[in-house]
């Protein structure tokens, strides 16, 4: 059964985000599949369309209006997201079927990690009971059960904003657990995180997918991670599908005919642990500073 | 001082900017233009100060000692101010919680943004003297006309504080309540207000200082409070015991900007 359906998608931004004029077309003419209980990596260097793509399946983007006989349209199992420009009218309870996970993690910092995991329930429960913040016992603690298994119980009521990346990550995940979607899209998830968070993080994930069933998309930038963790791979280059296919069939070669340059972003921590190539700021791709020549001047 | 060679050459003085030095003089040359301009329509006569020295001295001796016999009614009205202060600053920030809120431009959409955000100027642009003179007018002679007038113009105050801070949050937290699937409404409760608190109750704090300093005045046309106290000393001429009211509303003041700055210190 199909999980997740993405027709001619195609996505102009009047300003690109990244500010590469000329490049204004995030999505160019998206199709795709995915099966109810897949998990699926979205690779692709920085720029190339992934969080775009992800922002458009959970309805937070508006794709551009289609040509006649081609309306980018997604589906969210068999009921319409979007479509020719339009969100459904029944996009909040869409969403509700859909948990975000976001590479900055988007937690409320005031509040506690118990109360960010709670509002997981909002598009569940009533509109009052939610605004004001009345959650009962059941609610709390399934958000306990859901904190004790990514092993952030311990937390539960610290600050969201005193916790590092990767706890936060994982209270994010709790939040989707909470959620109950029978969809997870992660953005990015580990791109902010350090080696073993990030591991930790990838592994909840990978969890979540085998034990509940759940259709997992993580979009990622290194094919060392959409290997290890996701049977199948959709690769994304200037905003297109380039490949679409097992992720063991990502070799070097492959990569490098797919990204050309872009190539050794992508392969950074090829061995989950050794760096092949010099060392990058995952985040901006910014080279760290050096002190050259300070005492020269 | 000998200069060394090497030091000489790389010695030369940045070049003049001479754009930058001509924009300088027209700014010096508008604020004196400007402050030449407005001394005829200001009638200011400096050397009245001198020449009517003589009457001043006779008038400022009038104020001592000053006269505490009625301290006790002194004190009352003051409280009578603070309790205005105290009603005005809380209706305004009931207010202009959701009047802030509806003129943040990333919350609402501009036709409600644009129509809010004028009224809000106007109930600014209106002093909160003017306000009382109405509501006196409206409600009668007595702290509530002061309540109403200082309600009226904090609001418009205070929203534009508070959307100020709402227009200024971190989108990813609200578009991760978003994502869950709330209800707009809810992302402002989660997503927002969270995030803003500590700033509106330290600008709700600033704007309680303010309002009891503008309480004392509201008295003076008659609505409430120590103001009513002082403006019937002033007009029957008893200066002595104007300046005792005037040294109780400073002292009471200033207690209560070293509190409330204390207070909020506790917040940002």
């Amino acid at each position: 059964m199909t999980a997740i359906h993405v027709g001619n998608l195609s996505k102009t931004f009047a300003r690109p985000p990244g500010g590469h004029p000329g490049k204004a077309r995030a999505l160019d003419d998206v199709s795709l599949d995915i099966g109810k209980g897949e998990m699926v990596a979205l690779i692709g260097a920085s720029g190339s369309g992934k969080s775009t793509l992800i922002r458009h399946l959970s309805g937070l983007v508006i794709a551009d209006r289609g040509i006649i006989g081609r309306t980018g349209e997604v589906t969210i199992a068999g009921e319409q997201m979007q479509c020719n420009g339009r969100l459904s009218p029944h996009v909040r309870r869409l969403r509700a079927d859909v948990a975000v996970i976001f590479q900055q993690f988007n937690l409320v910092g005031r509040l506690s990690l118990l109360e960010n995991v709670l509002l997981g329930g909002l598009g569940r429960i009533g509109f009052w009971r939610g605004s004001l913040g009345r959650f009962n016992r059941m609610e709390k603690l399934a958000a306990m059960e859901a904190l004790a298994r990514v092993g952030m119980a311990d937390y539960a009521m610290q600050r969201a904003s005193t916790l590092s990346g990767g706890q936060q990550q994982r209270g994010a995940i709790a939040r989707a657990l909470v959620q109950k979607a029978a969809i997870i899209l992660a953005d990015e998830p580990i791109a902010s995180l350090d080696p073993e968070s990030a591991r930790r993080v990838m592994d909840s994930l990978s969890t979540i997918n085998a034990e509940d069933g759940t259709t997992v998309v993580v979009s990622l930038h290194q094919v060392a991670y959409a290997k290890k963790y996701c049977p199948r791979a959709i690769a994304l280059a200037q905003g297109r599908v380039v490949f679409d296919g097992p992720s063991r069939a990502l070799d070097v070669p492959t990569l490098c005919t797919l990204y050309g340059a872009q190539c050794e972003e992508l392969l950074m921590d090829e061995t989950l642990g050794a760096e092949p190539f010099p060392p990058v700021d995952d985040v901006g791709g910014v080279p760290p500073l050096r002190a050259v020549g300070i005492r020269g001047v | 001082m000998e200069i060394s060679p090497r030091t000489q050459a790389a010695a030369t003085l940045p070049a003049v900017d001479g754009r930058a030095r001509t924009l300088k003089l027209i700014g010096w040359g508008i604020l004196g233009a400007l402050l030449l301009g407005s001394w005829r329509g200001a009638e200011m006569r400096p050397f009245d100060l001198f020449t009517y020295g003589g009457n001043m001295r006779v008038f400022a001796e009038g104020f001592f000692p000053p006269d505490f016999h009625n301290w006790k009614m002194f004190i009352e009205e003051m409280l009578v101010t603070l309790q205005i202060a105290v009603w005005g600053t809380a209706l305004a920030v009931v207010a202009a919680i959701p009047f802030g809120i509806l003129s943040a431009e990333n919350v609402a959409p501009w036709w409600v943004v644009q129509p809010v955000r004028r009224v809000m100027d106007a109930f600014r642009a209106i002093n909160e003297m003017v306000f009382a003179m109405l509501f006196v007018v409206a409600v009668g002679l007595g702290p509530f006309a002061g309540v109403l007038a200082l309600f009226v113009h904090t609001t418009g105050i205070l929203a534009k504080l508070f959307s100020e801070a709402v227009e200024a949050v971190d989108p990813r937290p609200v578009e991760g309540i978003r994502a869950i699937g709330a209800h707009p409404v809810q992302e402002v409760i989660f997503g927002v207000i969270p995030q803003v608190l500590p700033l509106w109750i330290s600008f709700a704090l600033y704007r309680f200082e303010s309002n009891v300093r503008s309480a004392t005045v509201v008295g003076l046309v008659g609505a409430g409070g120590i103001g009513v106290v002082l403006w019937e000393d002033i007009r029957g001429f008893n200066y002595a015991e104007t300046a005792a009211v005037m040294l109780i509303i400073v002292v009471t003041v200033t207690l209560l900007d070293l509190f409330s700055q204390r207070l909020r210190k506790l917040f940002t």
